[in-house]
Order: structure tokens, then sequence, then C-alpha cells
């Protein structure tokens, strides 16, 4: 984009976020949204390991159909708080709060979020959730899963589940205030010239995201009071033996907790969409569709949560309502897809690891989003439905999906976060590992699904070992290829070569000012003359 | 199918199985061809448009309408397609034949306990016949559980406070895997079982095996026992409505509702009798809520619908 900034002399200034203050407290007690976007990258990064931890024990475990490594009830502690931390604590915040705090301000030319204070504030609501639920795994763990099903949550399970439930809902309210922060800020701050259809899609996904946060979250922390309220003193909501109704509970939940895959996987798409554009010098194919499906996703997400339900006992007619909704959000993505290809034809492109990431992330994605359409599907979704084959699907969408786009754009603005470029050798390779690692690890599930595995099992029958030694064997591949970009993110942060302003020649406000910016992001408000995504001139 | 002791599809033994499976190849040759469409395009693209020197343009396009349209309505009609598919396989796969084997269900952490009309009991197997219909009406006493048999294609959650029902057809004598898919607590992964498809006449004979007494007369048993028998006169002359020939038809209301008698709603009327009251009669019932037992409930219902039996056949 054509700003001033273009008019300003181009020496790297000393004085940027960075160092511009020194000492814990300036940290702690910062309002800077790139600050607290790297405090948010730090405390994600560590419930990333805590989650990625368990994982690989269950992983582990799995190798023998009697269970190699612990009890069935420490299994059950292991993948509810794999769960419950990968969703609540790393996919939910990992792009708005990292990528979306830092960037959003600097995409529309502001110097700051509406509202900084209640920035910091969400970061510390995090963080208190965050050691609830901590506090809960080390005084002895969970064992609801993460969805938290009553009765059981409610009545009979014996471990922490209000500590943790309690947890999770204090984490919400941070999600909330991050999504509120964005709708103003993208409403109230945009640069001059820079109207809705020249944003850059990954803020119109961010502000889908946003509304989602807003709408939805609200909904899953009064669900956890009403646990509280049945488990402490026995007000019968869920319980049928005081008078509740278990799949009530099932409404609430998924009511949140379907649109929150969206909170997931949308800013994932609005990364991928900055990065197609860059890697292919083009402009986005189809930007008003691209734009529209988002806020379509929102909307359309909200209105189909019973389809985790076909087999609950829901009525024939629910179900066939909630099928034909539930097709009708899989189109948004599907065009999200076809533009995204559309983008790359003719491009002049280049395979950094970034555009690697978001390649990685159309082909898992199209995959997760086609198994989805059995699982929307009635008639399929009765015999896949709490089997592996659910599993195998999500995980696509969340870590093929979701995971891959936050690498990809952390790879992307690490040169505008920290000043530095990483070896973009390794970085390539890791990008490979982890897409072989991670079909590896999931695609077998998909089999043992259909064959009838289910969910949750800590020992299984013998004839489904080989498919899940296989998936272990793909666990540990993916580990290795986490593993490498934590180390040679964490050594180019010294060591890497300077980066300079834009060293993809991305077009987009934030790389009109300096990396790491300054503490006020732009010298003088940048004034916006063209669309997003001009590479033609 | 698939290598010994590695297979890589399951077992067709239900009449529901095929429909299911020719459904599922259905979507896998739907979702196949776009994943390769997708696939074999980025690698095409990839190929052909990679920069090869620094100078490369991209062909800016800015988007085309009818492009948009297409992608968005094929699609679309795709999936109409699968959904209307899906939609009647599962109306068809929720409606049980009328002459089904009823097979009572009753799920509690970590077991399963199954009780035949004709009073045979068993805990985490299920005898059933080849090549007849076989009705399931399951509940739970703790937990949501659900009761799912892979080879069979069916599958439904077990719910506390209700019941819910799945059929299938077997077609196959043989032993299948049957799991519990809801999780529900610390062995929830040992809440499995078999299925024992036999011949007819092997089930005749399992079921005649250790002279077990009928749920319908344990249930008559229960009516004496509980002292509905005090007020259900089966006259009508007691202080509570006859039960002859009520279940399966409509019951007329206090409130001018009607309701069907089924299951749910005798298992109601025992445990919260003053939900519905029927017309004429005074609310005065007591509840049964904590003194009986889902399978006790299960034999009451089948002695309930068995007055129904009684009736046409002093007719």
């Amino acid at each position: 984009m054509a700003t001033l900034a273009a008019e300003l002399p181009r020496v790297e200034p000393r004085v940027n976020y960075l160092n511009a203050s020194y000492g814990v407290k300036s940290w702690l007690l910062t309002t800077d949204h790139k600050r607290i976007a790297l405090l948010y990258l730090v405390s994600i990064t560590f419930f990333f390991l805590v989650g990625g931890i368990a994982a690989t024990v269950m992983r582990l475990h799995l190798i023998s159909p009697t269970g190699a490594l612990v009890e069935p009830a420490t299994y059950n502690k292991l993948f509810s708080v794999h769960g419950i931390i990968m969703i609540f604590f790393f996919l939910i915040p990992s792009i708005p709060a990292v990528l979306g705090n830092f960037l959003v301000p600097m995409m529309i030319g502001a110097r700051d979020l509406a509202f900084p204070r209640i920035n910091l504030l969400s970061w510390y609501i995090y963080v208190v959730g965050g050691i609830f639920t901590l506090y809960a795994i080390l005084a002895g763990g969970v064992d609801t899963g993460w969805t938290f099903y009553t009765p059981y949550s409610s009545t009979y399970s014996n471990t922490h589940v209000i500590a943790t439930a309690l947890g999770v809902f204090i984490a919400g309210f941070s999600s909330i205030l991050t999504g509120l922060n964005f709708i103003v800020t993208i409403h109230k701050m945009r640069a001059p010239g820079l109207t809705w259809f020249r944003l850059p899609l990954f803020i119109w996904a961010h502000y889908a995201t946003a509304v989602i946060q807003v709408l939805g979250t609200p909904v899953v922390a009064i669900t956890i009071v009403l646990i509280a309220l049945e488990r402490l003193i026995h007000v019968g909501i869920f319980d049928p033996k005081l008078g509740g109704d278990p799949l009530l509970f099932q409404h609430l939940f998924w009511f949140y907790s379907h649109p929150a895959v969206y909170i997931m996987v949308l800013p994932s798409m609005g990364v991928v969409s900055e990065l197609i554009t860059c890697y292919s010098r083009k402009r986005i194919f189809g930007y008003e569709a691209i734009a529209f499906s988002s806020l379509a996703i929102a909307v359309l997400g909200f209105l189909v949560w019973a389809h985790h339900m076909f087999v609950s006992g829901i009525s024939i007619y629910a179900g066939l309502v909630f099928s034909i909704l539930s097709y009708l959000v899989a189109i948004p993505s599907a065009i999200k897809v076809f533009n995204w290809m559309a983008t790359i034809y003719k491009g002049s492109i280049s395979y950094d690891a970034p555009m690697l990431y978001a390649l990685g992330f159309i082909g898992l994605f199209t995959m997760g989003g086609l198994t989805g359409l059995f699982l929307a599907n009635l008639g399929m979704d009765v015999h896949v439905h709490d089997t592996y084959f659910v599993v195998a699907h999500f995980h696509y969408i969340m870590v093929g999906g979701a995971l891959m786009g936050y690498l990809g754009g952390l790879h992307f603005w690490w040169p505008k976060i920290t000043g530095r470029l990483y070896p973009d050798k390794w970085a390539r390779f890791a990008a490979l590992v982890i897409f072989l690692g991670f079909n590896l690890t999931f695609f077998p599930q998909f089999i043992l699904g259909y064959l009838g595995m289910p969910r949750r099992y800590a020992v299984y029958p013998p004839e489904f070992q080989v498919l899940n030694v296989m998936s272990s064997a793909g666990a540990s591949v993916l580990a290795v290829g986490y593993a490498i970009p934590l180390i040679y993110l964490i050594w180019s942060m010294r060591y890497g070569p300077i980066a300079g302003p834009n060293p993809w020649g991305a077009k987009g406000l934030e790389w009109t000012t300096p990396s790491p910016p300054p503490t006020d992001n732009f010298e003088q408000t940048p004034v916006v003359t063209e669309e997003a995504y001009a590479y033609g001139d | 199918m698939g290598p010994a002791g590695f297979p890589l599809f399951p077992d067709q033994a239900s009449t529901i199985a095929g429909g299911v499976d020719r459904l599922f190849f259905f979507l896998v040759v739907v979702a196949g061809f776009f994943s390769a469409l997708i696939f074999i395009l980025i690698f095409i693209f990839a190929i052909k448009y990679r920069r090869r020197s620094e100078d490369q343009k991209a062909q800016q396009i800015k988007g085309s309408l009818k492009l948009e349209i297409a992608w968005s309505v094929i699609p679309l009609l795709i999936t109409f397609v699968m959904f209307g598919w899906g939609a009647t396989l599962y109306v068809r796969n929720s409606r049980p034949p009328a002459n089904a084997v009823e097979v009572f269900v009753v799920g509690k952490q970590w077991m399963w306990k199954i009780q035949h009309t004709e009073g045979q009991r068993e805990i985490d197997e299920l005898h059933v016949p080849v090549g007849r219909p076989v009705k399931l009406t399951m509940t739970s006493e703790d937990v949501i559980h659900d009761f799912f048999v892979p080879a069979f294609r069916v599958k439904k959650d077990v719910l506390p406070g209700r019941y819910t029902t799945i059929w299938f057809q077997a077609t196959q004598v043989g032993r299948y895997h049957f799991f519990c898919a809801q999780y529900c607590g610390t062995q929830h992964s040992a809440m499995t079982g078999w299925v024992y498809v036999m011949k007819p006449i092997d089930y005749e004979k399992w079921l005649s095996g250790g002279g077990a007494e009928s749920m319908e007369s344990s249930g008559e048993k229960l009516f004496s026992r509980f002292g509905c028998i005090n007020c259900h006169h089966a006259d009508g002359s007691g202080r509570g409505p006859s039960l002859v020939g009520v279940f399966g038809r409509p019951v007329q209301l206090e409130t001018g509702e009607t309701v069907t008698a089924d299951e749910a709603y005798v298992r109601e009327s025992i445990l919260a009798p003053n939900a519905k009251i029927v017309k004429g009669y005074p609310a005065i019932m007591p509840t049964f809520q904590g003194q009986v037992s889902e399978e006790e409930l299960l034999q009451l219902i089948a002695y309930v619908k068995s007055l129904r039996a009684a009736e046409r056949m002093t007719k």
C-alpha cells in the first residue's frame, strides 16, 4: 500500500517496542499491544507444551491394546487435559491473541487497540484461568473430557471438575475482551482511506471471529455455572435424578463449542489469505467472496450445533434440520478454498516456509472439511459418531488447519515481530516434517473410526493395534516437527540476520514500518489510497 | 477385509450395514474427487507458476462472479444429494419394524445388563436370532452411555431418565463387538461386550434354558408388591384408572391434552405420577422414585403392555 512511510528516511530506528523500556515491570504492566502479543505468545507456547506432553503419553500408551503405560483413570485424565488445554488455552487464543493482537492495529494503521488496558487485563484473566486449570491438573486432574458431558461431570466424576471448569470459565472472559477490543478497533480506528473493502482479509477474519467470541463465549460461561450449581448445591438442571435434563447440557455446550471451532479456524483462514497473496505476488481472487464467507461462517456456525447430537436421542426432525444447516456451513469454506486456488493460478510463486504452511493448510483443511460432510450426514454419522473418525476429522481441522495457519503466520510475521530472520531451510524442512507426521498420525484414525474403534478408549481390541501403532509413529514424527521451529525461532532472536522492514516484499501497512516496529507503530498516521494486495503495482 | 488380524473394513452383519456402506463409498468418492482436485491443482500450479526469476510477474486477476456462483452452487447441489440420501437412511433406520423381537438394555458404570422378554438375563452379552428384526429399548442407571455395534452400523446414546431405541436385523451368524461409545468414566473402555447372532433354533433353545421367569410375570409380581394393584383395578373400580388396554393408546389428561401411553409415559407415571394426571382421577398416587430399579421398571412396563394383549384375548 502506498503510504507516507515511503517518504520516511530508511534508517533502522534505534528505539523500538522491544527496547523502549527494560525490566520485568515494563512487560507485566505494558499496554502496548505488541508486547501483550508476546506475553500471549510465551503463555500459549507453554500451554501447547503441556497439551503436547499429554498427547505424547496418550499415543505411547495406545501402542498396546491393553495399554502400555498408564491406568485407564490416568488415560482419561490425559485426554481431558489434552483437549481442555489445547482448545481453551492454546487454539482459541492462538492466532487472535498473538498475531491478531500484534497485527490488527498495525494492519489498519492504528497506534494500538481501542482499549489497551483491557487488552492487558485480558492477558491477566487468561493467566488466572490457566493457573486454575494447572492447579486442577497438579492436584490430581480431571477426567470428564473437554466436553464436560453431564450428568457425568455434574454428579458422578470424583475428579477436579470445578477447578478446571472455573479455569475455562475465567479464560472465556479473556476471549470475550479480546473479541470486543477487535470489534471496536476495526470499526473506529482504521487509518484515513482504509475503507472496509480495502481491509486485509486477515482483518475480516478476525472481525468474524470476534463476533463469535463475544456472542458465543457467554453461553459456555453460563453452562459452566450451571454445572457448578448442580455439582455443589445439587440444583437439578442436568441430572435426571434431580429432575434435570442431560441433553440440555449438550445443547448449551455445543451452542458455544461448535462456533468455537470457527474461532480456531477463521483466523487461520485470514492468515492464509495474506500468505497466498504475498508468495504468489498476486492480488486475492474474489476478495468480497472471501470476506463475506467469513461472516457467513460466523453466522451459520451458530445454527449447526446439534449435529454433535444425532445419536443422542434428539428427534428425527431436529436431526433433519441440523443436518441441512450443517451442509450449508460447508459452502463458505469451499468458496474460500476455491478462491485461494484461483489466487495461486498464474501467480509468481515462491516457496518460503510460510507458503508451505499455507499450502499445507489448504490441503489438510480440505480433507478435514470434506470428512465433515460425512459427519453432517445423518445416515452416515450414526456409524462414525464418537469413533476415531471424528477424532481424525477434527484434528484435520484444528491441527491441519488452525495450527498450520498459526505456524505459517508466525513464520510470516516473525521478522516483523523480532526484527530477525530464521534459517529458511530449516523452516521449510520443519514444515515438511509436520505435514508428513500429521498425516501419518491422523489418516489411520479415519480407518480405525470406520472399523468402529470408539474414541476415549484406554484399552482396545487387538485387531486395532496395527493402525494405532502407525498413528503413534506419526505422532513421534510430528513431535520432532514441532520441536525444530521452537529451537530455530528462539535461536533467531539473538543470532538471526537482521530482517529489515519488509523481507518478503509484502503489501500491507504493517510492512511499511521498521522491524521491530516502534512503540507507536507509525511515525505518522498512514493514508491509504489503494486496495489490499496491490501486488500488481 | 484386510490382512489377518489387521482388518481395514468392518464386517457387514446387518440389513442396515450395506446401505450405510453404499452411502459411505459415495461420500468417499466425492470427497476423494475434491481432495484429488485440490491436491493436483496445487501441484500443477506450484510447478507451473513457480518463480523462476526475481522479476517474474504474476498475472493479476480480480475475480469472476461466474466462477464464484459455479463453485458455490455446484457444491451446494452435491451436498443436497448427500443430505437427502443420509436423511432417508436415518429416517428408515430409526423406525423399528412392528414384529421386532424386543430386548431391554440397562447401562450402568460399567456394565450392560440385558433382559429378554422371555426372562433370560445376561451381562455384557447379547444373544439375538439371525434374520429377525431386534429392537433394543435402552436406559441408563447413572450417566450417559452409548450402545454401538460396528458390524451392524447402529449406535444410540443410552440416557438416564428416558428410553432410547435402536433396531437391527442380523444377517450372519457369528460374534460381533459391541462398545460403549459415549465416554462414561474410569472403565469406559471396558464397557464392551459381544453380540452373539444365532440360528433361530439355537436362539430358541438358549431362550428357554434356565427356566427364567418372563419379564411380564416378574412385572405382575412387582405390580402386587408395590401395591399398584390396590388402586389400579382391572375393572376400573379402583381409585386409579384401570391399566387394561391402555398401552399404546391415547390417554385423556386432566389438562385436556392427549398423550400416547408408551414406555416413557408409563415410566413417568410411576416415577413422577403428578406430571400427567388422567382425566377424572385425583392426583393421589405417591412417587416410586428411588424405590423401583430401572430393570423393575422395564418389567412393570412389560406387564402393563401384556394387559393390552390380555384385553385383546378376552374380546
